[in-house]
């Protein structure tokens, strides 16, 4: 896609950077609305978030290409790794509470002791 | 005229994609349906020429993170129907937060503009652009503490998700190594004397 003759100019002709940030918004007030939708369900909420942070990942690559600026890309490369973290630590929470408590349910999850 | 076909069909695939992560049925169908979502944002992102970003998205995300996630999901003994109790009654909320934070985003970004101009596309990259080794040289110049945090948050992530899962179950029979080597002679044998029977 880097060719200049070809992906270029055909990405300068149509698609512009409003379809791309209107893609990321669609993406993120989906993740949102299954935010409310699923808010029992501890997995499907961690699940949104997810793709509330691929739809935040959208935006920083778009304008990295329409600004011409590579750091929008490093930070979604730092984003991707404090992603994977929290989902690991968040999921290994998960785990420890289905223990506990044999249920996910955000409204058994009311006290802080053990 | 090829790449407006492949973002337009990219995109549809990812919206329903998203949408059937919200509204699956089963935790397994959520977490497939974000594994497609993930596989076409990589598609796009590779129409956007960040081509390593895409490949490390679906290296990490579907290779590792979507995989725990559904190892989680199989593991838990989960009751799904119980689970899905408020679901209608908070559809009308979810769907008007949605529709809100939709129309505002269009709004800003199709009406306003951002005060950029944003009629033409971007511009073309050279045809020898190598994404992957500028993002390096950047990576490995300017943000070189950061990129080192960022391997010190992963090394916390790993040990904390092992010391937080692990569990010792009581009366497990394990080996005790120093315990083996630090044995001594008095401790093991005992000699006992016998008398020796009489012969009646």
């Amino acid at each position: 896609m880097s060719d200049a003759a070809t992906g270029g100019m055909a990405l300068a002709g149509s698609i512009g950077l409003p379809h791309f940030l209107v893609l990321a918004g669609i993406l993120f007030s989906i993740a949102v609305a299954g935010i409310f939708l699923n808010r029992k369900n501890v997995i499907l909420l961690l699940m949104c978030i997810e793709l509330m942070l691929l739809a935040v990942n959208f935006n920083f690559i778009a304008f990295s290409r329409w600004l011409g600026d590579l750091n929008g890309q490093v930070f979604v490369f730092f984003i991707l790794t404090v992603a994977a973290a929290e989902s690991a630590i968040g999921l290994a929470i998960l785990v420890v509470l289905f223990r506990e408590r044999r249920s996910i349910d955000v409204e058994d999850l009311d006290v802080m002791r053990g | 005229m090829l790449t407006t076909i492949l973002f337009y069909v990219y995109a549809a695939v990812l919206v329903g994609a998203a949408l059937g992560v919200v509204l699956a049925r089963n935790p397994v169908h959520a977490a497939l349906f974000l594994v497609l979502a993930f596989f076409n944002s990589a598609a796009l992102w590779l129409l956007l020429e960040a081509e390593f970003l895409g490949i490390v998205l679906v290296l990490v995300y579907v290779g590792a993170v979507m995989v725990l996630f559904l190892f989680v999901v199989m593991m838990l003994d989960i009751n799904v129907a119980q689970l899905r109790e408020g679901f209608t009654r908070n559809a009308p909320l979810g769907a008007l937060v949605a529709g809100v934070i939709v129309a505002e985003i269009v709004y800003v970004v199709w009406a306003r503009q951002l005060g950029l101009d944003l009629s033409g596309g971007a511009p073309p990259l050279p045809a020898d652009f190598s994404n992957t080794k500028a993002l390096g040289a950047v990576l490995y110049t300017d943000y070189v503490y950061p990129f080192q945090l960022a391997a010190v948050v992963l090394l916390i992530a790993i040990v904390a998700a092992i010391v937080l899962t692990m569990r010792r179950r009581p009366g497990l029979k394990q080996q005790d190594i120093g315990r083996q080597v630090a044995v001594r002679r008095e401790d093991r044998v005992r000699i006992v004397k016998v008398e020796a029977e009489q012969r009646p």
